[in-house]
């Protein structure tokens, strides 16, 4: 069966983020009020062929964990679902 | 003849000659290692460059960690074997799990390129042997994402242990606890964002490279000896 995964990474709370930062510094002179908390991530979109959905998500789990995030510093949610990515 | 060391060299590496002849300047053999290669070839020291290793791409050091010469240099580093990692090297072995820690982008997103001024913390490491606590040397850094980050029990272990090699005397780049090169627990691998082998000769402004260069060479000889 084919699998669309999506991974979306982000800095794990407490560790400093420059662009977050910078971006929510800039927005002040740029005419947008009222927005904090900027965190910058990434997110990353595959197609995944696995048996089942179970064994699809231990994959993207397992890659999330090994390849696609450090976990010194990053944590990700990992969102698999039947079919082609949209 | 001298210390036998090895660098390691990725595609997108480009620091490799500049450690090379550094350590031949000081009287040691250096040979370039290719990173597709699943040995460390026999060296006494193994030293990783810096550069844009695969390009930095995903994150910087995140695929070098997985090119098959990786697993020998943590073969070799679990032996007791000296190894260094330079800036892109120093990500590599932090990635690699080889150092505690990361590096993330610069605080004020700069890439710098200017010349720093490290405290050496400790002499207790394969890099400092030769150096003295509280030594100021001149060292140029050249880097995009130097800004060192460990979470809070780390940084608490990191201090406990005497683990944090040198230290930035002005913070460059937001490092927590202005780190500027950490080792492991065994003290046989060091890895640090400034890069000693552009300060080991006179024509390029500053010879502070020197000691620590020369401490890695003599720590590697003691390995030839009683192999």
């Amino acid at each position: 069966m084919l699998f669309s995964v999506l991974v979306e990474t982000r800095l794990r709370p407490g560790i400093a983020d420059p662009q977050g930062h910078t971006i929510e510094r800039s927005l002040p002179h740029l005419g947008f009020e009222g927005i904090s908390g900027v965190r910058v991530g990434k997110a990353f979109r595959f197609s995944l062929e696995a048996a089942d959905e179970a064994t699809a998500q231990a994959h993207a789990d397992e890659v999330t964990r090994r390849f696609l995030i450090n976990p010194v510093i990053e944590d990700a949610d990992v969102v698999v679902s039947v079919g082609e990515p949209a | 003849m001298g210390a036998r060391v090895g660098v390691v060299l990725f595609p997108g590496s480009n620091c490799e000659m500049d450690v090379a002849e550094a350590v031949r300047d000081l009287g040691g053999e250096a040979e370039i290692l290719w990173h597709g290669d699943a040995t460390v070839g026999g060296v006494d020291a193994v030293v990783v460059p810096g550069g844009f290793a695969h390009g930095d791409y995903l994150r910087p050091g995140a695929i070098a960690r997985f090119s098959p010469i990786m697993e020998a240099v943590s073969a070799f580093a679990a032996d007791g074997g000296p190894v260094v990692g330079i800036c892109n090297g120093f990500q590599v072995l932090t990635e690699a799990g080889l150092l505690p820690g990361a590096l993330q982008k610069n605080a004020g997103l700069k890439f710098l390129c200017t010349t720093t001024t490290l405290r050496v913390e400790t002499t207790s490491t394969v890099l400092t042997s030769e150096a003295l606590v509280g030594d100021e040397l001149r060292i140029p850094i050249n880097h995009f994402e130097g800004n060192y980050t460990c979470d809070v029990e780390t940084l608490a272990m990191l201090r406990a242990e005497d683990r944090v090699v040198v230290r930035y005397v002005e913070n460059p780049n937001g490092s927590v606890d202005d780190i500027a090169g950490v080792c492991n627990e065994g003290r046989n691998v060091v890895g640090l964002m400034p890069h000693p082998e552009r300060a080991c000769h006179e024509l390029v402004g500053s010879v502070d490279g020197v000691p620590l260069l020369r401490s890695l060479l003599a720590t590697a000889a003691v390995g030839a000896r009683s192999a």
